[in-house]
């Protein structure tokens, strides 16, 4: 190798951009399927009804209706930014074969999957931010966090929940390479992120048991603790102690992912002409 | 002149599942599974140069595509061992992917939504090309193949022949050495194919590049490839030059007649008695007489159902 080829990471950045806009082509050209799936994802918005309803007399634990109000607002703009779906797509190219003309390219697989993910960002973000500027309105700010290191920790942990969702999304994604389809794996994994996330429920109206189980768990840094964080549910220390615990989750999803990556590529068989 | 492609006692083997038909054999497969260790290609060993057109022929499952998958790094050897211009395939390089193509007739990396140049801009990035050589690749290669404006449509309103061209411009973006071709005109009509061919030989001819080629086609493989590698049930059958391989297979030359009454006669007689057989015909009076080496298809029909190919006639087999 010549001493001017540039290193495996500078290419990767250099590439990078190309791939979001391509990714970003494409999620245009799907456009109405992305927008009918994109509003399936708006649990939510049914949950905030729910809620509302139920604080109208007398809070729920901590949540009053306005409380409830930026809660769920909140959740839903968590969920449209850092949602990574890519176990499907990688179920149906181990299984046609298809991953073959991923691995033919001088790129690795794991990258150009994780542009594929963000590139549907300026799409999501299209109905995120709306809902974020309607939280704003409607609680006045009065149910989110004044503390400006707090803003930060949440932009932060967006980033984070995105680099665990992506990670566990892509394991399961690979699991396709020792099992025959890994996609019931996925749906339970999704039943529990509904459960123990806090995307349904805020955590804190779980038993106490329950409760400390899901902080326990990676599902809680999903969702639970970037809107906690941004509802001033948490203060500085707990939000600092949270991120720490997020992206240590997020290391040990990516270490499982690249463990299992390597070894299940072994066995794949690039079945298909 | 030193191999570029490197084959040594290449083994591959699936592990596959078995079950019968029906619910009952559903129902047991939950709980007891059944496997069956499958040998795609078995001791495999060929060497081809730089620059070598080879056509690698066998029936189907006879391990042509597994080899090929073996020798671009995609399926990991069983045992044996596979160099590739001096890398080994399994551990995918950039300076190896960055050497190499396969092309699938089946498989295409066209994104399917979006015109051919969104391709040909991604295969830019991904192969970090700079500017200028891409332009002028992706220009020169157009041109080749006569796609004008077609790469700007969108993949999806591309004709299968289109499609397959513009596949070929993005496999050959970053000007590969090494070109692993499957079944490259598959499904493609007479002309579309014809194309292709002279195409492939073209780049073969300016770039240097090894073509190591599958298909069902004879006619690909008389056009492109001197040299033939034939393999069935994963084993080497025969290696050496295609003309050879035809003269043993079915070492009848093939006459056609059209008499002067109109009547036309096709006579398959050994390379020995061709001349008597000619002088036959000519006194019953010819209005036309061709002759011709047998069809490709009619010899590879007779090497793989018979044991024409198995008995001893592997030319340069190791």
């Amino acid at each position: 190798m010549s001493a001017a080829r540039p290193s495996a990471a500078r290419r990767l950045l250099r590439a990078y951009p190309t791939l979001l806009r391509i990714g970003f082509a494409e999620a245009v050209a799907y456009r109405a399927e992305f927008l009918v799936w994109m509003l399936a994802t708006t649990m939510p918005l049914v949950m905030l009804a729910i809620m509302t309803a139920m604080a109208r007399e007398a809070p729920v634990g901590r949540y009053d209706a306005r409380g409830f109000v930026a809660y769920y607002l909140v959740t839903l703009i968590v969920r449209q930014m850092t949602g990574a779906w890519v176990a499907w797509e990688m179920n149906r190219e181990i299984k046609e074969g298809t991953l073959a003309l991923r691995l033919l390219r001088p790129i690795h697989p794991l990258a150009s999957y994780s542009a594929d993910a963000l590139a549907a960002m300026p799409m999501r973000a299209l109905i995120a931010l709306p809902i974020a500027i309607v939280v704003l309105a409607v609680t006045a700010s009065k149910d989110l966090t004044h503390d400006p290191v707090n803003v930060v920790i949440f932009i932060v942990s967006l980033f984070g929940a995105w680099l665990l969702n992506f990670s566990v999304s892509a394991l399961i994604g690979t699991l396709g390479l020792y099992l025959e389809s890994s996609l019931q794996i996925w749906e339970v994994w999704f039943g529990c992120f509904m459960l123990l996330s806090g995307y349904l429920f805020p955590l804190s109206l779980f038993p106490a048991w329950l409760e400390k189980a899901a902080r326990a768990l990676p599902f809680a840094y999903l969702q639970a603790f970037p809107v906690e964080t941004l509802t001033g549910v948490r203060d500085r220390h707990h939000a600092i102690q949270g991120l720490c615990m997020q992206l240590g989750w997020a290391g040990v999803g990516w270490l499982a992912l690249l463990f299992l990556w390597y070894r299940g590529l072994k066995r794949f068989a690039a079945y298909g002409g | 002149m030193s191999a570029q492609i490197e084959v040594d006692k290449l083994v591959k083997e699936y592990r596959v599942h078995e079950r019968g038909a029906g619910v009952w054999a559903s129902v047991r497969s939950l709980f007891h599974r059944r496997y069956r260790t499958m040998r795609a290609v078995d001791e495999l060993s060929f060497t081809i140069a730089a620059g070598e057109r080879v056509g690698f022929l066998g029936p189907n499952g006879a391990g042509k595509t597994t080899t090929l998958k073996v020798l671009s790094g995609l399926l990991h050897p069983t045992s044996g061992t596979v160099r590739v211009d001096g890398f080994d395939p399994r551990r995918r390089e950039f300076d190896f992917l960055r050497r190499i193509t396969l092309v699938m007739g089946q498989k295409q990396q066209l994104l399917w939504d979006l015109p051919p140049v969104d391709t040909f801009a991604m295969n830019r990035a991904i192969y970090d090309l700079p500017k200028r050589e891409f332009d002028e690749t992706v220009a020169e290669l157009v041109a080749l193949l006569e796609l004008g404006e077609l790469v700007k449509r969108p993949t999806r309103q591309l004709s299968l022949g289109e499609r397959m061209k513009c596949e070929l411009v993005a496999a050959l973006l970053h000007r590969p050495r090494v070109l692993f071709l499957d079944e490259p005109t598959i499904g493609l009509d007479v002309s579309m194919q014809a194309t292709l061919r002279r195409f492939v030989r073209d780049y073969n001819e300016r770039f240097g590049a090894t073509v190591l080629l599958t298909s069902h086609y004879m006619d690909d493989v008389a056009a492109l490839c001197p040299r033939v590698v034939v393999i069935d049930h994963g084993r080497l059958t025969y290696d050496g030059a295609l003309g050879e391989l035809v003269r043993k297979v079915r070492p009848q030359k093939r006459v056609l007649v059209r008499l002067a009454d109109g009547k036309q006669e096709t006579h398959d007689v050994p390379a020995a008695e061709l001349q008597s057989t000619i002088a036959r015909l000519l006194q019953r009076g010819v209005a036309d007489l061709t002759v011709e080496d047998p069809p490709l298809e009619d010899v590879m029909r007779d090497l793989f159902a018979g044991d024409g190919g198995r008995s001893g006639d592997k030319g340069n087999a190791a």
